[in-house]
């Protein structure tokens, strides 16, 4: 008998392998009837997860060791078997602020953008006027990322720049009022942003930090235990979804279906260049082919590394400003569960680490590791500033942070 | 009491109004429009934020209130962690709820549950005209039908509604599942 779960998301592209996973039939084939619930902010997305309405959900990870923690509302454990994707957002800025920050013809590498970056933030700060940067959620990945690199080029966030909230459809919507100099999003917003003028995009995320954990599927601990054969032939359900998902000769036929009124209601167009890693940078601008702009599928991305939540609660309390606390650090690391991606992949085809956690931005080249089964080679990782994350010295590395 | 209703449906934000205006010594404030949503909260000062749990402006809002040095004292989503049977009711009915730490359960209860109920009103109502519009639909449909019959086998009107009932009847189904098919079946004859 198949089980039913609903599955909260967003309108956006790395909603793609649940929706995928329904609307290819790779979920009733593993014994799973989904049903999806898309809304339009993190905050109900998640209300929906912790009082009942939905039983899983697509969540920006920080978010998910936010619940666990208490951080901004009552702690309730959430429990994360699956990764969905790495990577895949963009930074927009209003095209004016673009071509002063970003070489011709391209997207320049972060030290650059950062370094012309600086100059203006500095200007702007001692005019009273502070360059203001819109990111989805408070908790999310996109926040992390643009504090990283700025923080990284020399620039502080909360003293030379401000950052708010400005929710993903509003986000050229933002630039184009002057809300906001820049933005830091996920597709397709970054390119709705371009095709109306409204910005230009100068860095992926993936050029900060090549492989960071990005959406992942977010469960109540409490479900995931009741529910855990019908968690785990979803896992296997999802893992063949990004098979699909990356090939070629499927992008087009995707990208219709995400377009669709009851997915992300957008242009199949937008969302093709997505997929395929391609970014229009500015209107009549270049094509540009950033390769792992989003990452689904290879390397076992959607493995939950330890060592991921780990990053992320550093990052947490760098920015929410608390010390580090070594109890929360375990609750965090436990939100991320490769016991259950093992358990539900194993005896399947998919490769899955010997490992349960890595020193992330370590990788300057492909490396082979050692795997439990199948085989795995794992190519750069790197942090754009070279700082590498070690979780057996969380309390170092913070130190170490700018 | 001052009470902030943060809604992007300003029908349904003028039922809440509506129903909430009968509350003591509660002051209304309706915000429908995204801009300038944190600057209108600040000059509000709430003392409860009732918004649309589909509103896509709540992590703006959360974040307000999370970092926000305005406020003197922290907003707290819903009344208690225990409450949870008003929480869920809220969140069933469409509802979020932010509310200033420390206000006594007792005078914001009747509040939310009042919320609540508007909230659920409303939906009915939406339900209704859903309902109405599906009607109207069901109509036309039939029309249609009956128009293809008419022309096609040269029948009076009365006639062709009757022969759609009968093929109901005889089949078990509504006359509109009839009225569907026989259109259906013309258009892909290509006759139309």
């Amino acid at each position: 008998m198949s089980t039913e779960l609903t599955i909260g998301f967003l309108p956006l592209v790395d909603a793609c392998l649940p929706i995928l996973a329904h609307e290819h039939g790779f979920a009733e084939e593993a014994g799973v009837s989904l049903r999806l619930v898309k809304d339009m902010s993190w905050a109900t997305v998640l209300d929906r997860l912790l009082y009942g309405h939905s039983d899983a959900a697509h969540l920006v990870a920080p978010l998910a060791i936010a619940a666990t923690l208490g951080r901004g509302r009552p702690a309730q454990p959430l429990s994360v078997p699956f990764v969905l994707g790495l990577n895949g957002n963009a930074i927009t800025l209003r095209p004016e602020l673009a071509r002063q920050v970003r070489p011709e013809g391209g997207m320049g590498t972060p030290a650059e953008v950062g370094a012309a970056l600086k100059t203006i933030a500095q200007e702007r700060s001692k005019a009273g006027r502070p360059l203001t940067f819109g990111v989805v959620h408070r908790y999310s990945s996109h926040n992390y990322m643009l504090r990283y690199w700025l923080a990284a080029c020399g620039i502080r966030p909360d003293h030379d720049v401000d950052i708010s909230t400005v929710p993903p459809p509003f986000c050229a919507d933002a630039l184009k009022q002057g809300e906001v100099d820049g933005i830091c999003v996920g597709e397709p917003w970054n390119s709705v942003a371009v095709e109306q003028g409204a910005g230009e995009i100068v860095l992926s995320t993936a050029q900060i930090w090549r492989r960071g954990v990005e959406k992942v599927l977010a469960l109540r601990e409490s479900v995931l235990e009741e529910k855990r054969e019908g968690v785990e032939r979803l896992i296997r359900a999802l893992c063949k979804a990004g098979g699909h998902f990356v090939d070629p000769a499927n992008w087009e036929r995707n990208a219709e279906i995400l377009a669709r009124p009851e997915y992300l209601d957008g242009s199949a167009e937008l969302i093709r260049r997505a997929i395929s890693d391609q970014l229009l940078i500015a209107q009549e601008g270049p094509l540009v082919h950033y390769p792992d702009f989003m990452f689904q599928h290879r390397e076992a991305a959607n493995f939950p590394w330890v060592s991921q939540a780990e990053w992320l609660y550093t990052q947490m309390v760098r920015w929410d400003g608390t010390p580090f606390d070594a109890e929360e650090c375990r609750k965090a690391a436990r939100v991320f569960r490769p016991d259950v991606y093992r358990s539900a992949l194993l005896g399947t085809g998919a490769p899955l680490p010997g490992a349960s956690s890595k020193v992330e931005g370590s990788l300057a080249s492909t490396t082979v590791v050692g795997t439990q089964q199948g085989s795995m080679t794992l190519e750069k990782n790197i942090f754009f500033d070279g700082m590498v994350f070690d979780p057996n010295d969380i309390e170092g590395y913070i130190s170490r942070l700018p | 009491m001052r009470i902030a209703i943060i809604d992007d449906s300003a029908a349904r934000a003028s039922i809440l109004q509506e129903g909430m205006a009968a509350l003591d010594d509660c002051e209304l404030f309706i915000i429908t429009e995204r801009r300038g949503l944190l600057a209108r909260i600040g000059e509000i000062n709430p003392d409860i934020v009732l918004m649309n749990l589909g509103n896509p402006s709540r992590d703006v809002l959360e974040e307000y209130f999370a970092v926000s040095r305005a406020l003197q004292r922290p907003i707290a989503m819903f009344v208690d962690e225990s409450d949870d049977e008003s929480i869920v009711a809220s969140v069933e009915a469409g509802v979020s709820s932010y509310v200033v730490d420390g206000l006594a359960a007792g005078r914001i209860r009747p509040i939310l549950d009042l919320a609540v109920t508007r909230f659920n009103a409303f939906s009915r109502l939406q339900q209704d005209l859903a309902e109405a519009k599906g009607k109207l639909a069901e109509r036309e449909t039939i029309d249609k039908a009956k128009r293809i019959l008419m022309d096609s086998r040269g029948l009076p009107e009365p006639k062709a509604y009757a022969e759609l009932r009968k093929a109901a009847m005889n089949q078990g189904k509504r006359i509109v599942d009839i009225a569907e098919a026989i259109v259906t079946a013309h258009n892909l004859m290509g006759n139309v």
